[in-house]
């Protein structure tokens, strides 16, 4: 398996440091980037948001939906750094991910560019308000 | 009833598109299996034992007869003649071709109809009351909040991968007619003690192998806060529903392992949180829906019917319902003909109805999740006439919330995960009842079958249910009475011992002849067992 980006959304510079497990970065360190695993609770991160560049939301298996609300919650409590899907992340799933928040994608098999740009493109509207601030439908109607 | 916008068509057309290239990609061999399974699932295909199955999504029951001639046409064009109505208020049709789907799933947008989230571990259609809108004892019409809900759980990002699948009904009277409290969320829209609309949520209901009646957790949610409690509920299922087992994987389970006060307390920590977020559609969303369920132009008319046919009286008596005008009943018409297989019909039976809907009851129809179809609103002066016309079809039978009114899942026929077979075993009860004439006599015995413990066939909620079960290679029935899905929801307990196909039937037979034995006056099926306990029919039917 490759942690390699294969898509990135952002215009800063990705950062070289290697991400800590959540363990170590709640314990102690002066990390700047952390790996978060499925059952790992994202609110414990908020002391850290300042200083964390890089959070990492491993999916080691597509079917496993927690890391969708993981990455919600960081950008709801005002996380502004990279937010990296990583593992069995699939085309078909990397619309939800970035209404999520994320905006880095590293696949554990890579992805076809024209099926990933299809995919993100698809759908004219959406229905519901995420964090990635596109006025929902609902909302569209009563401009 | 709910007619789209240019953004709802786009968005359904935009998901047909969708699926073309994700079966294109699947048929060409550039995805596994494995990785369209998701992808078709989410979109209401299932592979079966026999062909896929594909499950259509008629969202709170309702349709036009547009759409209703739609569903005839696709069983026509994809399918062998007809379809099966199910206990979700949907439609299935069993013989369907992958190379085909996209192109009938064209076919129902073209009528604002689709397969989203029809199965999938995500948010399923929303259910409701087959007679909103119509029915003398509700409050306000409940759709408008379904529909709500259905475009706020479509595509949602965040609870697309659940633990488990997630279903929602909304109900807004005090009967139950929606098993509300078997859902994993059951909504009842009520008014508060200053004349307030709101919404009650129970949270963890659920029918499968582990039946559990969901508790109340919030009385009441302002409904400009409908939204916003919803995702509240939703995301502490996400982030902490159990994963390493799916048969505990339902949020029943999750509120049960943490008790409902834990539960309850996450909610509303994660609901404060999600009031800052803004996420709740404008209150002026939930006005315009409301339009949409106003009442048709009722006319006046007759408020009684001539009763000198014995046959028209007691279909009357059996299969309409108070409507809230006088001179109006919402009439059913019952897919429980004596021998057949409950909730199918064919084609042609769909095209007279869809025409009986425009003629008499304002082109509206519904699916009641007892797999039967509703017009909601006819006027009494027009019974006789839709009667006549329903009786010509075989479409007339008087047996609405009677032993022959069976909910049957598809069982061993063709479901993959059946152990033993439904549809059969409800076409010899219904032959049995009808010979020995006692289904009138028995009156409300509501009887569900399973072929599974999977309990698609809701036998957790029958006043008597049957389980099918893989007994060392042949097929077993357990029996169970004093369930109930209404407002007085329980859970039936089993019987004893199993039965074979043949015993099972005459065990039925039993347990209904101790009632008549043993009923007081006005007692049903389920008063009577609940009255008198297990014990006299466990004697009649073991020693």
């Amino acid at each position: 398996m490759t942690d390699a980006v294969q898509f990135r959304f952002r215009d800063d510079e990705m950062t070289t440091s290697p991400a800590v497990t959540f363990e170590a970065c709640c314990e102690q360190s002066n990390a700047t980037a952390v790996r978060l695993e499925p059952g790992d609770d994202a609110r414990a991160l908020l002391p850290f948001l300042d200083r964390l560049e890089l959070v990492e939301v491993n999916f080691p298996a597509y079917t496993d939906g927690r890391g969708y609300s993981a990455a919600r919650i960081l950008r709801e409590e005002g996380y502004t750094g990279e937010l990296r899907a990583v593992g069995d992340v699939l085309v078909d799933q990397i619309a939800y991910m970035r209404r999520c928040g994320f905006d880095a994608f590293a696949p554990a098999t890579p992805m076809d560019e024209g099926d990933v740009d299809a995919a993100l493109n698809r759908f004219p509207q959406v229905y519901q308000k995420m964090v990635d601030g596109r006025r929902p439908i609902p909302d569209l109607r009563h401009e | 009833m709910y007619l789209y916008d240019s953004y709802d068509q786009a968005m359904v057309d935009a998901r047909v598109e969708e699926f073309r290239d994700q079966a294109q990609r699947r048929l060409e061999g550039r995805i596994t299996e494995e990785q369209f399974r998701p992808l078709r699932l989410m979109n209401g295909l299932y592979l079966q034992l026999h062909a896929y199955m594909l499950r259509v999504a008629i969202p709170y029951g309702t349709l036009n007869s547009t759409q209703m001639h739609m569903l005839a046409d696709i069983a026509d064009k994809y399918d062998r003649g007809y379809g099966h109505f199910t206990t979700r208020q949907n439609i299935q049709y069993n013989w369907i071709k992958l190379e085909e789907t996209a192109d009938l799933l064209a076919d129902l947008a073209s009528v604002e109809m689709h397969a989203i989230q029809t199965s999938g571990n995500c948010i399923r259609n929303i259910s409701s009351d087959h007679f909103a809108g119509a029915a003398a004892d509700e409050l306000v019409d409940p759709r408008p909040y379904a529909e709500l809900l259905r475009q706020w759980s479509s595509f949602h990002p965040e609870f697309s991968y659940l633990p488990r699948k997630f279903k929602i009904a909304v109900i807004a009277a005090e009967t139950d007619r929606a098993a509300m409290k078997l859902h994993d969320i059951g909504i009842q829209i009520i008014k508060n003690d200053a004349g307030e609309l709101g919404a009650a949520f129970y949270v963890g209901g659920g029918m499968g192998r582990t039946p559990m009646i969901a508790p109340m957790i919030r009385e009441f949610v302002p409904l400009d806060q409908l939204i916003t409690y919803a995702e509240a509920c939703l995301r502490v299922y996400n982030r902490y529903g159990r994963r390493d087992n799916k048969y505990k994987a339902r949020i029943k389970i999750l509120v049960h392992e943490l008790g409902k006060e834990e539960y309850t307390a996450q909610v509303e920590e994660e609901f404060k949180h999600m009031l800052e977020q803004g996420v709740e559609p404008p209150f002026a969303e939930l006005e315009r829906l409301r339009t949409f369920f106003e009442d048709p132009a009722f006319a006046d008319g007759a408020k009684t019917v001539d009763r000198s046919d014995p046959d028209f009286a007691l279909w009357v008596d059996r299969n309409t319902h108070r409507h809230k005008r006088d001179n109006y009943v919402s009439a059913v018409i019952s897919l429980k003909p004596v021998g057949g297989i409950p909730g199918d019909a064919s084609a042609e039976q769909m095209h007279l109805m869809a025409d009986l809907a425009k003629e008499f009851s304002f082109d509206e129809l519904r699916v009641m999740h007892t797999q039967n179809i509703v017009l909601p609103h006819v006027r009494i002066a027009d019974l006789h006439a839709l009667w006549t016309r329903l009786e010509a079809a075989g479409l007339g039978a008087p047996n609405l919330d009677t032993i022959e009114d069976i909910i049957a899942c598809p069982g061993l026929d063709y479901c993959s995960l059946a152990n033993a077979r439904s549809i059969p075993l409800a076409q010899r009860i219904s032959e049995r009842f009808a010979e020995n004439g006692r289904t009138e006599e028995l009156g409300e015995l509501k009887l569900k079958i399973s072929g599974c413990i999977n309990a698609c066939g809701h036998h957790h909620a029958g006043h008597i249910g049957i389980l099918g079960v893989d007994k060392k290679g042949t097929e077993n029935y357990q029996l169970l009475l004093g369930g109930s899905e209404a407002q007085d929801t329980s859970l039936g307990k089993i019987t004893g011992r199993g039965f074979d196909e043949n015993g099972v039937i005459d065990a039925i037979e039993t347990v209904t002849d101790i009632y008549l034995e043993k009923r007081e006056d006005g007692e049903r099926f389920l008063d009577t067992y609940r009255r008198i306990g297990m014990d006299p029919f466990k004697e009649a039917l073991y020693d």
